[in-house]
């Protein structure tokens, strides 16, 4: 027999109820007592622990089974219930099957005709649409239920009313009675198969009256183990206790109804044993008290086991934890590849690769077993052929455990460089979150990562913690090595361009770099390449009299591909009404011919991370992800060895506004409150003209708001006018390396209109938002206008309002972030297992269709120009200038 | 006023009942039943309008933003 026959395929799953005789033969063991253990410690016989339910102290033999702790795999008891409940789960199903069917004869309340019409149909149903059988089932409920008089015996049906859990009640004429369990059950009993049929259920496997409980199982003693402190006190599981109340409240039941007990008192046990099966199952049904603990602690019954994070499901089946994988503080390594990762060299010596001996790596295997766990590249297991473990922490000698090794041994060596393993960071919102990284063992003790690798994972280094999991199988490594490498990655989905690619101090770098007036000696020159690991001839110097210099464009020129052309407008650009293009005087037009960067300045348009169409996504596209790799990898440093070089801070001076420009913005923002107190003066006279859709106080508001947001945006422009060339804090607001000219306007200018909700600051007293201002005041100042700059000073009302608007901000993030997440997973639920075939249709798992054509043009948008297929504005130009040239 | 054709509304595509031929190329081509393209209710107003029946596979050619043209297939059953 071949090892396939063995296995067994599943073919379909049917979920049933599940019949009392069925409860009663898999039971081991009727439970009366509603004890657990003696004084001695021993389970009492026909007790909740009884020693039949399964063995949980381990070295003793099972009861039931013979098996010893690991084998047995637990044994169902049950409880003989003195009188039915309705089962919690299904009581709504009862109640639609009980209004749906004749009290008296127990046929469905429709027509022989109905019946008829409605078989056939189900029939047909089943055979072509079985998903849409349930559908139908309703249908049937739903006209059945409104029949007031059953067409087979005639007799007339009393309106049935439902209470939530598990109470019905029957409106007679002479007034509302109470449905007890055992009624409902021998109603549901007299239903006939095809008429259950006709609603939906399986008879076979899930008869009505099933619904209803006669017996209930008592699960294995393994499902509700009891703890023992160690003060030698006993702790039972809470499932236990709730069956501890069920059984004490059945035994009472029965006693009295032995003993011929008064109806009323049987109707209250009666009904406490229902609530009991109910906080059983589900202990926060909503309409009933919780059961508690005697700490008052709910407790954690069947229904709170599965539920929710902490539930079987998304804890246990969906989420586990894992062997072979680290976690610690990042930090920052601009000199490794963007496709490394620094492992510390603590974790790399309990990180482990198994690695099976053979003659090529025999020699180097045996050195690793010498050096042990303890000196960095070594091993820390030996597992032999037989499956035997040796553990190479003890063994005194072991040179001769190493000689003793031979060709079939796998051994588990350290991570050493070049392993491939994969990082992480959480959350894991889309596929570059975890990648792929090649091991570089390093000493100290946190993770280290190139800083272009900080977009995707969304890292920083205030004190995040990452991941790294060990791939364990040759198979597993060659794949993620493939896919899932960092580089293999640059390109996003999101983006339809480089989602990793230079941050800050690179921008400000490259942008310093290749700017016009960068001049540089031999010496400069050639330390910078040399950092930048650069180990060609360097090129004729562009002046040679009467010293040798370099351009900082003819350096950055050395990382492009020979034959590489293109050309963009950088982040410095204007955006002039008609461009200059190559003329440019601001050499904010990037022309690359031929590898060689002519023209304009590299900044964050053409090597930012996240930008699309810019020279890092042309060539990754053109010339592949290794030479993407190797540009970033060894051009960026030669940015940054500039920056180094060179230093680039802001201080003070930088916000400095010299007195004229001061003069100037002052006299803006004079000039904005004249215009709103003008304003106000005609919404007074009651002159002011309506906007349409607006009230007459909104116009004004609207009014107010854009003429402050415009002084705002003046006097910023008038602040950037006067500031100077060699300002830093421009450079990088202009260079897309920080910041934003609007931050900058912030500090030097005039911070401008806070705002709350999209308004001007209302709240506060009535009629006014602090009292220093007269009630009804609509002026600026009274509603969160702030003159000052950050430089100048907030005086003590600007800031408070200042602090109103910063506090909504951090709010709406708070927010934002838990709903995001919360949709996130909803959506990742819903569409894990859709994908793309061969055909580019997009399909369910069952082969069903979804799109018959991927995004509707079948593009893959990580291989797309932002978005679009082709690019051919790019395309023609570059026809057009091969052409030309 | 007129009753209401909603298939001459410019937000509606065009739709087509397919011939018996068309459904089974169809299949053939994508290689799949008839249950597994994605489902229209007997009830929609467009299988109203156009009259399909359950069984029917209905073709729909809209345009689109990114492909200019799309065609999408449903497969009409009761309720």
């Amino acid at each position: 027999m071949s090892f396939y026959e063995l296995i067994k395929s599943i073919k379909s799953i049917k979920f049933g109820v599940l019949s009392p005789e069925e409860i009663r033969k898999m039971s081991v063991v009727n439970i009366v007592t509603a004890d657990t253990y003696d004084e001695d410690g021993i389970p009492i016989e026909a007790g909740l622990m009884d020693r039949r339910l399964g063995t949980i102290e381990p070295g003793q033999k099972c009861q039931t089974c013979g098996n010893r702790v690991g084998q047995c795999p637990g044994h169902f008891g049950h409880i003989e219930l003195a009188r039915p409940v309705v089962h919690p789960g299904f009581a709504k199903l009862v109640y639609n099957l009980l209004k749906s069917t004749c009290w008296n004869c127990g046929r469905i309340l429709l027509t022989k005709e109905e019946v008829e019409k409605y078989t056939l149909l189900m029939e047909k149903y089943q055979k072509k649409w079985p998903q849409l059988r349930l559908r139908l089932a309703e249908r049937v409920i739903r006209r059945a239920s409104k029949n007031t008089e059953c067409p087979h015996c005639g007799e007339a049906q009393y309106k049935l009313k439902f209470e939530k859990p598990t109470t019905y009640y029957e409106e007679h004429k002479e007034g509302t009675v109470k449905l007890a369990p055992n009624e409902i059950r021998s109603r549901l009993e007299r239903i006939t198969d095809s008429d259950v049929k006709l609603m939906g259920l399986d008879p076979r496997i899930a008869r009505p009256e099933w619904m209803v409980l006669t017996v209930l199982p008592v699960p294995p003693s393994a499902v509700r183990p009891s703890i023992t402190l160690e003060s030698g006190i006993r702790s039972e599981d809470d499932l236990t206790h709730k069956l501890v109340d069920i059984i004490r409240i059945n035994e009472r039941l029965k006693d009295n109804v032995d003993a011929g007990a008064p109806q009323l008192i049987i109707e209250d046990l009666w009904e406490l044993l229902q609530y009991h099966v109910t906080t059983y199952f589900d202990n926060e049904t909503s309409g009933i008290p919780p059961a508690r603990h005697r700490s008052g602690r709910p407790l954690r019954t069947l229904a709170q086991r599965l539920k929710g994070k902490e539930g079987r499901f998304r804890s246990n089946l969906s989420g586990k934890r894992v062997d072979f994988s680290a976690r610690t503080v990042i930090s920052p390594d601009p000199i490794i590849s963007i496709n490394e990762v620094g492992v510390p060299i603590d974790v790399a010596k309990l990180l482990t690769i198994p690695e099976r001996i053979n003659p090529y790596n025999m020699d180097q295997v045996k050195r690793l077993i010498e050096n042990g766990p303890d000196v960095h590249p070594g091993a820390n297991y030996i597992i032999r052929p037989d499956g035997r473990r040796i553990d190479l922490r003890f063994p005194k000698d072991r040179k001769a455990i190493a000689d003793a090794v031979e060709i079939g041994y796998i051994v588990e060596r350290h991570l050493k460089d070049g392993d491939i393993v994969l990082f992480n960071r959480q959350p894991s919102l889309h596929r570059m979150s975890i990648m792929a990284h090649k091991v570089r063992v390093l000493p100290y003790k946190t993770f280290r990562l190139n800083l272009c690798v900080c977009p995707p994972y969304n890292a920083d280094f205030d004190g995040d913690e990452m991941n790294l999991h060990v791939p364990q199988s040759e198979e597993a490594r060659a794949e993620a090595g493939v896919l899932m490498l960092v580089q293999e990655q640059i390109l996003s989905p999101r983006y339809g361009g480089p989602i990793m690619g230079g941050i800050q101090d690179y921008i400000s770098g490259a942008y310093m770099l290749t700017r016009k007036g960068t001049m540089l000696t031999r010496e400069e020159a050639s330390q910078l390449l040399a950092r930048a690991g650069y180990t060609g001839e360097l090129p004729p110097p562009e002046i040679s009299e009467p010293k040798e210099l370099w351009t900082g464009k003819q350096l950055a020129s050395l990382f492009f591909p020979k034959g590489f052309n293109y050309s963009l407008k950088s982040n410095v650009c204007l955006k002039c009404p008609t461009c200059k293009k190559e003329e440019c005087e601001n050499d904010a037009y990037v022309v690359i011919r031929d590898g060689k960067l002519i023209k304009g300045v590299i900044d964050k348009k053409s090597i930012g991370a996240g930008q699309p169409e810019s020279v890092l996504h042309r060539l990754i596209k053109d010339y592949g992800t290794d030479a993407g790799r190797d540009y970033i990898d060894r051009a960026f440093k030669l940015f940054l060895a500039y920056i180094d070089s060179r230093g680039l801070t802001i201080g003070l001076d930088d916000e400095e506004l010299p007195a004229e420009a001061k003069r100037k913005v002052l006299e803006v923002i004079r000039q904005a409150e004249a215009k709103v107190s003008e304003l106000i003066d005609i919404y007074n006279q009651g002159l002011l003209e309506r906007l349409a859709g607006r009230t007459l106080e909104e116009t004004l508001e609207t009014k107010i708001m854009q003429e402050l947001e415009e002084a705002r945006e003046l006097a910023g422009e008038i602040a950037s006018q006067y500031l100077k060339e060699s300002n830093t804090a421009l450079l990088m607001a202009r260079t897309g390396a920080r910041g934003s000219l609007m931050n900058l306007a912030h500090m030097v200018a005039c911070v401008g209109q806070q705002s709350v909700r999209g308004e001007r600051i209302m709240r506060g007293y009535m009629n006014r938002t602090l009292p220093h201002f007269k009630p009804g005041d609509l002026g600026a100042e009274a509603h969160g206008f702030v003159y000052s700059s950050y430089k100048d000073k907030l005086n003590p009302i600007e800031f408070f309002f200042h602090a109103m608007g910063g506090r909504e901000g951090l709010v709406d993030t708070a927010v934002r972030t838990s709903q995001s997440g919360y949709m996130q997973r909803r959506l990742i639920n819903a569409l894990q297992d859709v994908r793309v075939e061969y055909d580019l249709t997009v399909r369910g798992t069952d082969g069903s269709i979804i799109q018959f054509r991927y995004g509707e043009d079948g593009v893959d948008p990580a291989k797309s120009d932002h978005g679009k297929a082709v690019n051919v504005e790019k395309i023609i130009e570059r026809v057009v200038k091969a052409g030309g040239s | 006023m007129g009753k209401f054709d909603l298939l001459k509304h410019e937000l509606v595509p065009q739709f087509r009942i397919m011939t018996k031929e068309e459904i089974e190329q169809l299949r053939k081509n994508l290689g799949v039943r008839k249950e597994d393209l994605p489902w229209m209710l007997k009830s929609d107003p467009v299988s109203k309008a156009i009259g399909a029946k359950p069984g029917d596979v209905v073709e729909i050619i809209r345009k689109s933003p990114v492909a200019g043209k799309s065609v999408a297939y449903r497969y009409v059953v009761p309720g």
